[in-house]
């Protein structure tokens, strides 16, 4: 469903992207993780338009995408979430999800109506009349996911939808991604919270210094010893296995 | 508020605008009156694009001047009826208005940009409207020629020789008339799709894109809208004033009226271009009877007073005067207006 192939990118003299490659299968939930400044976020923007990538490909459904507008690659079906959130402060609940809605519905009832669906499915049915702006952290980042599943998406890319929230919130919130793909919905997501990456991958790709270092399911990937390094330091491989299964995943 | 009680305020307004002749005669209160709509017209054209969109223009005389010269010079250098020449006006004042708005979204100029390049096509037509002597007249203005045949007040557009009613009214039912297709196109477009998408590029621009819209049709969509609106105005003036030279058309006073009301009426409602003339003119009126009076004439005074009031607006009233409206209707209103 998506392709990514030897992408790079660099901001002057910064590679923060270089020569990474990704596929992500129909149906599933794939992972993204690395350390800070690894370059994720960076690879979201190339995926969904907003920035050009210096060198490579990137294809969704079968169509090449690199070069196109982000509004004409969410038209195609695949949307982005912000990891530092994006709310249209002024406007309420309801009318931030319509917008999204607006994309496949040109009515502006319909949209409405739809955006109380998704409102639903995403646990914010009671924010609906509410101000984005008076949202709670744990609010702004359902709203992110909300907007972007109006878009009726067939691939969403999410950002660290779970950063900041608390234990029940993440837990809420691994049941309505989860639910997202039964419904039918590809899901590729960023994510530092070990929990949700664990609970929700089915394949997962690490991301080191805008290389991609390693990939393979959830375990595979966070007992390689490459990744345990890049995250702790050389050495901290040994040390870091253990604690791994400390933590119960 | 709900829409149930906006309508009925519109539509009660609406009827006192329309019964205006049966209450009020005074030649100089029905000017006043015109005046008024008129700016509220101004400012609803900039409304689109500012309150609406987030561009904030500060040459809209560039489309008021615009609609207002073609449909001076069509009438007089080619001789087309004023009916049919408004058309004109409004196209071709729409095609300026893509024309910048393409040269402007295309390379994403925002912010003081924006307002720096209209306020630079603003005085490029200036400059121009004053130069092309052969096309324009120059700065000596188009007078186009009075229509003395009583039996063609309407064809001519043209009031000063129809019956009493029309010389008093007819003018002030013109612009009545703008100013409900300005508000009911407003209207239409809060409720719509695209109104919906252009609130979401002014809101933030990036996530809008990232949620499927082209920042750059809708604003290309907000501009043509607000350029055929300010172009309405432009026809107005024109035909009530039977002239029109660069300095009316494209001079700064008409983009910064058209700013001014709906700054302090409440950006992006459909009342607040108008509420913020009303209140600019109708403190002007009082300024000139009473401070005038007490001080002399002094020129000036009003515009000391309109600052002084835009800055205690800006300060206070960060939703202008509709915002005040509708929090105070809530009060009074209670849990009634669900
Ligand atoms: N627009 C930009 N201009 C210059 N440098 C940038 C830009 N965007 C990102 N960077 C740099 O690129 C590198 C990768 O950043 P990116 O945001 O992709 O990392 P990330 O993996 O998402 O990190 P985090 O986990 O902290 O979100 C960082 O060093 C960052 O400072
Ligand atoms: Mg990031």
């Amino acid at each position: 469903m998506l392709e990514v192939r030897n992408v790079s990118k660099s901001f002057g003299g910064l590679q923060a992207v270089s020569n990474a490659s990704l596929v992500v299968e129909r149906g599933c939930i794939v992972s993204l993780i690395g350390p800070n400044g690894a370059g994720k976020t960076t690879l979201f923007a190339l995926i969904s338009g907003f920035l050009k990538p210096d060198a490579g490909n990137i294809g969704f459904d079968g169509t090449p995408i690199s070069g196109l507008r982000p509004h004409q690659i969410c038209r195609l079906g695949l949307v982005r979430t912000f990891q530092v959130v994006q709310p249209f402060v002024n406007l309420s609940v309801r009318e931030n999800i319509a917008v999204g809605a607006h994309t496949r519905i040109a009515g502006r009832r319909e949209a409405l109506e739809k955006a109380a669906d998704v409102a639903a499915l995403t646990g914010m049915e009671k924010m609906l009349d509410q101000p984005a702006g008076a949202l709670t952290i744990a609010g702004r980042k359902r709203l992110e996911l909300a907007r972007a599943l109006a878009t009726e998406p067939k691939l969403l890319l999410l950002d660290e939808v779970m950063a900041g929230l608390n234990a029940t919130e993440v837990r809420e919130l691994i049941g309505v991604v989860r639910d997202i793909r039964n419904a039918g919905v590809t899901i590729l997501l960023i994510e530092h919270v070990m929990q949700a990456v664990m609970k929700l991958s089915d394949y997962t790709y690490v991301l080191n210094q805008g290389e991609m270092i390693a990939r393979g399911t959830p375990e595979e990937v966070t007992c390689a010893p490459e990744v345990v390094e890049a995250y702790l330091g050389h050495g901290a491989a040994a040390r870091i296995a253990i604690a791994g299964e400390a933590d119960g995943v | 508020m709900s829409d149930r009680v906006r309508m009925t305020g519109w539509a009660l307004l609406l009827l006192i605008f329309a019964a205006v002749p049966a209450f009020i005669s005074s030649a100089r209160w029905i000017d006043f009156l015109e005046l008024t709509l008129f700016v509220a017209v101004l400012g609803q054209g900039w409304n689109i694009l500012g309150g609406y969109g987030g561009q904030y223009s500060f040459g809209n005389a560039v489309f008021f001047g615009t609609g207002a010269y073609i449909q001076a010079l069509l009438q007089y250098k080619l001789g087309i009826g004023p009916w049919a020449a408004m058309w004109f006006a409004v196209a071709g004042t729409v095609v300026v208005g893509a024309f910048i708005g393409y040269l402007s979204f295309r390379y994403g100029l925002r912010g003081s940009y924006f307002a720096l390049i209209t306020l630079a096509f603003s005085e490029a037509f200036l400059v121009l409207s004053r130069s092309l002597k052969s096309l324009t007249e120059g700065g000596r203005g188009v007078q186009l020629p009075l229509n003395q045949d009583p039996a063609q007040a309407l064809a001519a557009f043209q009031f000063n020789f129809s019956d009493p009613f029309l010389r008093s009214y007819g003018f002030y039912y013109t612009i009545l008339i703008i100013l409900i297709v300005a508000c009911a196109l407003t209207w239409w477009m809060e409720r719509s799709r695209f109104g919906a998408q252009l609130v979401a590029v002014r809101e933030n621009e990036e996530a809008a894109e990232a949620l499927g819209i082209s920042a750059f049709r809708v604003k290309m969509g907000a501009i043509c809208l607000a350029a055929a609106i300010s172009a309405m105005a432009g026809i107005y003036y024109v035909q009530k004033f039977l002239y029109i030279e660069p300095g009316i058309a494209y001079g700064t006073g008409k983009s910064v009226e058209a700013l001014f009301a709906p700054i302090i009426g409440g950006l992006g409602t459909v009342a607040g271009p108008l509420l913020g003339s009303f209140f600019i003119h109708g403190i002007g009126e009082i300024a000139k009877e009473t401070l005038g009076r007490a001080m002399g004439d002094r020129p000036g005074i009003d515009l000391i007073l309109f600052g002084s009031i835009l800055i205690l607006v800006l300060a206070f009233l960060p939703r202008g005067l509709a915002g005040l409206l509708e929090s105070v209707c809530k009060r009074i209103g209670g849990g009634r207006d669900a």
